[in-house]
């Protein structure tokens, strides 16, 4: 599979990203001069996507899965590193040029009972962001909006186009919100734990409408903690912990054959349906880390199983994996 | 033979909406539970699987109206409301709310919350009283000392395991807990489900567990029972319900469900629950299943024994074939 342009960069490209916020010292923090604190939220993360491609981005709350798709879509500023989006980087543009790239790149959110406007009909909803961009004329945006809710399985679409969001399931307010991001021909799509509001009855649907616009060619980074969806879904795994990717690989390879520690544990921890299947389950325990203190060395070794002293003082690079291609982990022991 | 531990029987619930209908939320639930097991409820939002066990606790709103037995070693609870539900309430019967992490008093302890039911009940006071809160506080794995913490001082799954030390004050026997690890990490749910399987396992604790999430029934609960528009549609133990499922409803909510080991497709399911503000007839669930045939539309089917303490309610039970 090619998605990539013809000097092998993907469509995306985040290199070495940077995020920190600031914490407030308060006014005698300022006046004595004490040391400025920052929360590491994103602190040296790099990943690609490519055309045609989901990549799952998975971790716990905390670990910068948020942070780094809102760097992505320049939704936050970041401090170091690039977001490079065919071939532009996205960190330097001046806000007239990022509007334009803002037309390529989408991102739904995980609550559809937040991210609709309750007086807007689904045809207002939908043609917004043409409107916002001052595409087309109004008999141009009805056929892109209709295409777009047929796109999202809402068809036919005149039967949709009048409604408020209270008329509307849970499912049909998603497939809404996703046909609004996709109406201006985005080449890139960030979703934000698109399914885990949702009853379970219609998240494959959901999906399914992901799935069916990626093999069609769109890039899609899907954010998520759930990771039987990741499984299903997703081309590409990485894995977050503490605001680094901690291992990264092809699906399969990783939920088959996990190298670091953490992510071994937190598959093991993963609920399968057969009553009669048993994982050895391996809980890590002690407190969710602080990413104001990220601890010395590798960043995970106060919670690691296998941790040995050179842990404490090393850490470790996400390098690949011997005797694989893509497969990789930041773990001196993987 | 000993009654079982709790036993609901025929459970009815009503709302009064504000047109003057009312929607039949729960519609004749029947279920058991016995010292030492688990039995998760699950069906999608909307099926009565909360207003089934808010019921049980007597902590419904005004407008709903309830008919049927909840029997305690066989003493009915409900025979006359508030009166006979009120001396059971946190003592025999306790419940863990959805979200109850946030449900913590910010300004006040966590050692002064726990204590509160027990003094309210009259169980402890006093030293007594901080002596238990520690060791219902070393019970789901915080330390004791934490009980001088306020509520913003402990982690999300640190509150989630104090409100359930705070359903623990009064030393029910039963424990209802509505979707317990919804908004935790996969980690920390991993700990808040070891815990309860520990409780029930070492304290006998009967647990009834309401989730959407089936993978959890499958890996915590001895026994499950789907609900769909109001009634439970399948139950059973858990293992039966998954490899010898009987009722095309749990075929299709496995189906529906993605599996970190599965390759095959994972399936929506197609239309919605109906309504519940109207009479329904024939099977609630025709219009969605793929077995429908003309008797599913005008003959409501009951839950029927399929063998083994397995029950299903389809006229199809035998013809459904298993999740795998």
């Amino acid at each position: 599979m090619s998605g990539s342009d013809g000097n092998g960069r993907a469509l995306l490209q985040v290199d070495d990203l940077v995020v920190r916020y600031p914490i407030p010292r308060g006014l005698s923090g300022a006046v004595l001069r004490r040391e400025r604190r920052f929360v590491h939220a994103v602190s040296g993360v790099s990943l690609h996507v490519d055309r045609g491609e989901m990549v799952a981005l998975v971790g716990e709350s905390g670990c910068g899965k948020t942070t780094t798709a809102q760097a992505i879509l320049r939704l936050v500023d970041s401090d170091s590193g690039s977001v490079s989006f065919d071939g532009v980087d996205v960190t330097g543009i001046s806000q007239g040029d990022l509007r334009e790239l803002r037309r390529r790149m989408q991102i739904i959110y995980q609550d559809p009972y937040e991210s609709l406007d309750p007086r807007f009909r689904v045809s207002t909803t939908v043609a917004e962001p043409l409107v916002i961009h001052g595409i087309g004329s109004r008999s141009e945006r009805r056929g892109r909006v209709n295409y777009a809710l047929e796109q999202v399985g809402l068809a036919p679409a005149e039967l949709f186009v009048d409604r408020f969001p209270h008329e509307l399931s849970g499912g049909q307010r998603q497939r809404v919100a996703i046909a609004a991001s996709l109406v201006l021909g985005p080449e890139l799509l960030v979703a934000d734990e698109p399914v885990s509001m949702l009853d379970v009855s219609v998240r494959a649907g959901i999906l399914g409408i992901l799935d069916e616009l990626r093999d069609q060619g769109l890039a899609v980074l899907m954010i998520t903690h759930d990771l039987s969806t990741a499984a299903r879904f997703a081309d590409r795994i990485c894995v977050m912990y503490l605001g680094r990717i901690v291992e990264e690989g092809p699906t399969r390879r990783v939920i088959e054959d996990p190298r670091h520690p953490y992510t071994k544990a937190l598959l093991s921890v993963v609920p399968r349906r057969d009553p009669r299947h048993r994982t050895d389950v391996q809980i890590l325990r002690g407190e969710t880390p602080n990413p104001i203190a990220v601890p010395a060395g590798c960043r995970f070794h106060p919670r690691c199983p296998i941790a040995v002293d050179a842990c404490r003082e090393v850490d470790p690079e996400l390098r690949t994996l011997a005797g694989e291609r893509d497969h990789r982990a930041a773990c001196i022991l993987a | 033979m000993n009654p079982p531990l709790l036993e609901v029987d025929d459970l009815h619930v009503w709302f009064d909406l504000p047109n003057g209908r009312k929607l039949h939320a729960v519609q004749g639930v029947s279920f058991s539970v016995d010292a030492g097991t688990r039995l998760g409820m699950v069906g999608e939002s909307g099926c009565g699987k909360t207003t089934t066990i808010l019921a049980l606790m007597g902590l419904l709103p005004p407008t709903a109206s309830v008919s049927g037995r909840v029997l305690l070693e066989g003493v009915d609870v409900l025979e006359r409301g508030e009166e006979t539900i009120a001396p059971h309430r946190w003592n025999d019967m306790a419940m863990v709310f959805q979200g109850a992490m946030n449900a913590f008093d910010p300004v006040k302890r966590i050692g002064q919350q726990i204590v509160e039911p027990m003094e309210l009940h009259g169980h402890a006071s006093g030293a007594e009283a901080a002596s238990r809160v520690s060791g219902l506080l070393e019970t789901v794995g915080i330390a004791p000392e934490r009980a001088r913490s306020y509520p913003h001082e402990l982690s999300g799954g640190m509150r989630q395991r104090a409100a359930i030390a705070m359903a623990l004050a009064c030393s029910p026997r039963v424990l209802l807990a509505d979707e317990p690890t919804t908004a935790l990490d996969v980690m920390v749910q991993a700990q808040v489900l070891e815990l309860l399987t520990y409780l029930s396992n070492e304290l006998g604790l009967a647990l009834v567990f309401v989730t959407h999430d089936l993978p959890i029934v499958a890996q915590t609960c001895t026994h499950a029972a789907v609900m769909y528009a109001g009634r439970i549609v399948e139950q059973g133990p858990t293992e039966a319900l998954y490899h010898e499922t009987r009722h095309p409803y749990t075929r299709m909510l496995w189906a529906a469900t993605p599996d970190l080991d599965a390759h095959e497709e994972v399936l929506s399911i197609p239309g919605v629950p109906p309504r519940l503000d109207a009479e329904l007839h024939g099977c609630p669930f025709a219009p969605r299943c793929d077995l429908a045939a003309s008797r599913c539309v005008s003959e409501r089917p009951e839950l029927r024994s399929v063998g083994n303490g397995h029950t299903s309610a389809c006229h199809f039970s035998s013809s459904v074939g298993a999740a795998a």
